[in-house]
């Protein structure tokens, strides 16, 4: 029985509840109807009791009405915001936003608006939206004040801000304030109280406030010059920091296509013109591990980069090995043919993923961790690209390890020094290179894996790599990987530093020119081996 | 003097490729244009401007095989003087257009007028002029060829970093020749030309003289090589060819003579490029790509750099080879025979196909010649002075 009771009671509140959310939006309906009865002063009433209501859903209504687009259909003397479409209007719903009907501009009667009433709506706008309970709505209304600079806004600001119990929002409250104060006609003092804090806002668009003023006499304009040129100085910071991170993400790009080409051209010697084509069967991985995963286990998709690294290590390290084996190691101690002989391989490649996969544009997906982005300053910083830098130093910092720490890495070093005494202490000097070549292959298809991420996954990706890639270990300093490091950041930087003064490609012009220069001033780069051995 | 340096180099080989290349001149064209089509000597008009275009490509392998066959400068970047010296033709080209452009401007190309460009920029004075854009042919790819050597030889650059280096070279001209603002043309290059000395371009007569003279500048290219190489200078290139660093301690400047042989090279293939733009009615960036100038060392390579007549030949086999592949059902598998090139003429044949049948020539005789009991003829490294472990089977 009591059950019963509860289950009656329940429904019985429930249908209350619905029935009055109803009740409520009937009343918004009646309340903005009610600005089509009587003059302006019967308008001005209504505008007040729909402020009154505090419920954001007005807005849209008010704001209408101050640009004079809300209408009262004259069949039913319903209220709807209009907008001209060709010679009829399209009436469209206040509060749901839908559009409800279609009719000749006979039919419908303007509310008219004047001066007095303008002012009300800003008030009642004010109220709804900087006094808003919801901090993101106050937020985007001072971030409005602030664009607009209306200087009717600043009474109402003013008592917004009294209010204001969040800091951030408070200080985005002064600034629109300010921005308002620019624009009125209150005294200097005011004015240059304003500019001062404006100044504390960095960024374009207060530049954009306040240069216009610098025009002005007086006190307002030696203030606004001031600030403009205090702003100036901070956004040149901003700016160099925002060459030099897209010049580490740049550089970080160019090192992890170098560093395996560090390996084999800088360690062993070998002119590897295939190494391009590792990097991009190291992104090909990645495209068919995503397939596999897409669609045989789509909840492995955020660890897909994951499986892919250790896979193309492999794939790119064995397509190396078998190069090596096949072709390279007939030819040592000839560079020259060994360029020509990788470069048929590179062809050869290219035209085998073109033959299987299709000429286009690979889809490779971007996990979620690694997509978005999040700002320091004025510095925007994206994941994907935080995310390459960071593994481009893990890789390097690994091979580093590994070549210092490993009893491989010290055979490796062994067989580069002095091949012949390598031998003779008993290390299999032909298993060593082969071993060495695979390294820096997979370590190519490593990088793939994270190229993959941001460039195309074409069978040219590897082409548009292996110029600089050479220009990076080349100007480092072939044998040293230190130099490798430095030389991929040093270009990157310089590349973007040029970027803005000489555009993209002259830019790219300038530092292989640089390059040529350097080659003829250090031509054994920039951390040169020293010793006899490099002088064979 | 000059005289017998010409006759120095005047040998029976010489004479017979020469031979060949002047007869080709005069019975290719006329049998192109005196013959009808029901005859079994025709060559059709279409094939003019194609073998033309092979005879170009022979005399830019020809300056790449002088300076890596007998330099051993591995130029990845000559590429670059062919498409100067190209580019050089195709402004007088341009400028012979005039009125007859899309726009009709008398004196603007229409790529300018297109770009609202209001007056023709330095670099295209004088251009109209067919002596001056002849001088510019061979003086653009020289001085860029110059300036480039100068720096390079004095600081001692050399094998693979100057490889890679010239790679670089014709990177960045091809990234400027692709901006618009550089003033030739931008991405779509120069193209639609009309005429060239007051000739149709188009017409049968005009093709046959731009392959008579396509072949007679590769005969006498091949001329001035086979005499350099054969007068005392030629000994020296080889020799810094085969131990650099001795043959500076013997007293010679190497760097100087490096340089001559550079720039030579240079306007060889600037000239060849010249020679290339009106047969085949464009130039564009695409021609400074680096794989372009790698291709045309495999060219080098399939017809064996240790010989003058082995660059022409492989350029005209592997072009011959990869039109034929690339018109038919074959065409996908073109870069797979091209990439097996590679790796396969570096691999099992090192001299190229010339110097192996020369090889194979030489010895044979040899053996008629003695049958006595030298049975291994003198091991001469033609391979420079990196030596290496596979030791092929010897020339000369």
């Amino acid at each position: 029985m009591r059950i019963l009771i509860q289950v009656v009671l329940a429904t019985v509140l429930a249908l209350a509840a619905i029935s009055g959310a109803k009740a409520q939006d009937a009343d918004l309906r009646d309340l903005i109807n009610g600005l089509a009865v009587g003059g302006y002063s019967e308008t001005e009433e209504q505008i007040a009791a729909l402020a009154a209501t505090g419920d954001p859903a007005v807005v849209p209504v008010l704001e209408a009405l101050a640009e004079g687009d809300v209408y009262a259909r004259k069949s039913d003397r319903m209220v709807f915001i209009a907008e001209k479409v060709g010679s009829t209007y399209t009436l469209t719903d206040p509060l749901t936003g839908e559009t409800v009907d279609e009719v000749a501009s006979g039919a419908i009667d303007k509310i008219k608006v004047n001066n007095r009433l303008r002012r009300a709506i800003r008030t009642a706008l004010g109220a709804l939206t900087l006094m808003s309970p919801d901090a993101g709505t106050r937020r985007a209304a001072a971030e409005a004040i602030f664009q607009s600079g209306d200087p009717d806004a600043i009474e109402l600001i003013d008592a917004a801000i009294e209010q204001e119990q969040n800091p951030s929002i408070a200080k985005l409250m002064r600034e629109a304030r300010a921005a308002a104060v620019l624009n009125s006609d209150l005294s200097d003092e005011e004015k240059v109280a304003a500019i001062e804090v404006i100044k504390t806002r960095s960024g374009r668009d207060s530049l954009s406030l306040l240069i216009p003023l610098t025009e002005v006499e007086g006190p307002v304009g030696a203030a606004a010059t001031a600030a403009v040129s205090a702003i100036e100085g901070e956004l040149a910071m901003w700016d160099a920091a925002q060459n030099v991170w897209y010049g580490l993400s740049l550089g970080s790009v160019l090192l992890l296509a170098a560093i395996g080409l560090a390996i084999t051209f800088g360690v062993m010697g070998v002119i590897n013109m295939a190494h391009g084509e590792m990097v991009m069967i190291g992104a090909y991985t990645t495209f068919v591990v995503q397939e596999i995963i897409r669609s045989n286990a789509p909840w492995l998709f955020d660890s897909s980069l994951f499986i892919a690294i250790p896979l193309a290590f492999l794939v790119a390290g064995a397509v190396g090995v078998a190069i090596e084996r096949g072709v390279i190691r007939f030819l040592y101690g000839r560079p020259l043919e060994t360029l020509l002989a990788t470069w048929g391989i590179s062809l050869i490649l290219q035209q085998a993923v073109r033959t299987i996969f299709g000429p286009t544009n690979q889809q490779v997906g971007t996990p979620s961790w690694m997509s978005g982005s999040f700002e320091i300053g004025l510095l925007q910083i994206t994941y994907n690209r935080l995310a390459i830098i960071v593994f481009a130093l893990i890789v390097f910092f690994l091979l580093m390890a590994f070549l210092k720490r490993t009893p491989f890495g010290l055979q490796m070093r062994a067989v580069t020094q002095n091949r012949q005494m390598a031998s003779a202490m008993g290390i299999r000097t032909p298993w060593v290179d082969a071993m060495t070549f695979g390294l820096g292959s997979g370590i190519a298809g490593m990088a793939g894996v994270a190229l993959s991420q941001i460039d195309n996954v074409s069978p040219n990706l590897g082409q548009s790599y292996i110029i600089d890639s050479f220009m990076v270990v080349v100007f480092g300093g072939v044998g040293n990987l230190w130099g490798t490091l430095v030389g991929a950041f040093t270009l990157g930087i310089a590349n973007k530093f040029l970027e803005p003064y000489a555009g993209a490609v002259l830019g790219k012009i300038l530092v292989l020119v640089f390059i040529i220069l350097f080659i003829q001033k250090r031509p054994r780069g920039l951390f040169a081996l020293r010793g006899r051995a490099i002088e064979a | 003097m000059i005289g017998s340096f010409i006759r120095n180099g005047f040998d029976r080989s010489a004479f017979f490729v020469i031979l060949v290349l002047v007869a080709a001149a005069f019975v290719v064209p006329a049998l192109a244009l005196y013959t009808t089509p029901a005859s079994p000597f025709h060559i059709p008009g279409y094939a003019i401007p194609l073998m033309g275009k092979y005879l170009t490509y022979g005399l830019l392998a020809l300056s790449v095989g002088l300076i890596w066959g007998y330099c051993g400068i591995l130029s990845l970047g000559h590429g670059a003087f062919f498409a100067l010296g190209g580019y050089a033709m195709g402004m007088y080209l341009m400028r012979q257009i005039g009125t007859r452009g899309v726009y009709g401007d008398p004196v603007l190309p229409d790529f300018m007028v297109f770009l609202n460009w209001d007056e023709l920029p330095v670099a295209w004075y004088g251009f109209q002029s067919f002596p001056y854009a002849m001088l510019m042919v061979v003086l653009a790819p020289g001085i860029l060829a110059f300036v480039f050597g100068w720096f390079a030889f004095r600081s001692r650059v050399t094998g693979v970093y100057l490889s890679i280096i010239t790679q670089a070279m014709t990177f960045a001209l091809m990234l400027g020749f692709f901006r618009n603002n550089l003033g030739f043309g931008g991405n779509n290059g120069l193209t639609d030309f009309k005429d060239i000395l007051g000739f149709n371009i188009q017409a049968p007569e005009t093709r046959a003289a731009l392959f008579a003279a396509s072949a007679l500048a590769l005969a006498l290219a091949y001329l001035i090589c086979k005499s350099i190489i054969s007068s005392r200078f030629g000994k020296v290139i080889v020799a810094i060819r085969d131990a650099e660093s001795r043959t500076r301690f013997l007293g010679y400047r190497v760097e100087n003579y490096k340089l001559v042989v550079w720039v030579l090279s240079a306007c060889m293939a600037g000239i060849a490029g010249a020679l290339y733009v009106p047969q085949v009615g464009i130039i564009n960036p695409g021609e400074f790509e680096p794989a372009n100038s790698i291709e045309v060392v495999i060219w080098v390579a399939v017809g064996g750099r240790g010989l003058l007549v082995g660059p022409i030949v492989g350029a005209i086999v592997v072009n011959f080879a990869k039109s034929w592949f690339t018109t038919g059902a074959l065409a996908p598998y073109w870069l797979f025979a091209l990439g097996g090139l590679f790796v396969g003429v570096t691999l099992f044949l090192p001299k190229g196909i010339m110097g192996t049948l020369g090889g194979g020539w030489t010895a044979l005789k040899q053996r008629r010649a003695s049958a006595a009991a030298e049975a291994g003829v003198s091991v001469t490294d033609t391979d420079g002075p990196d030596g290496g472990r596979l030791k092929t089977e010897p020339a000369e």
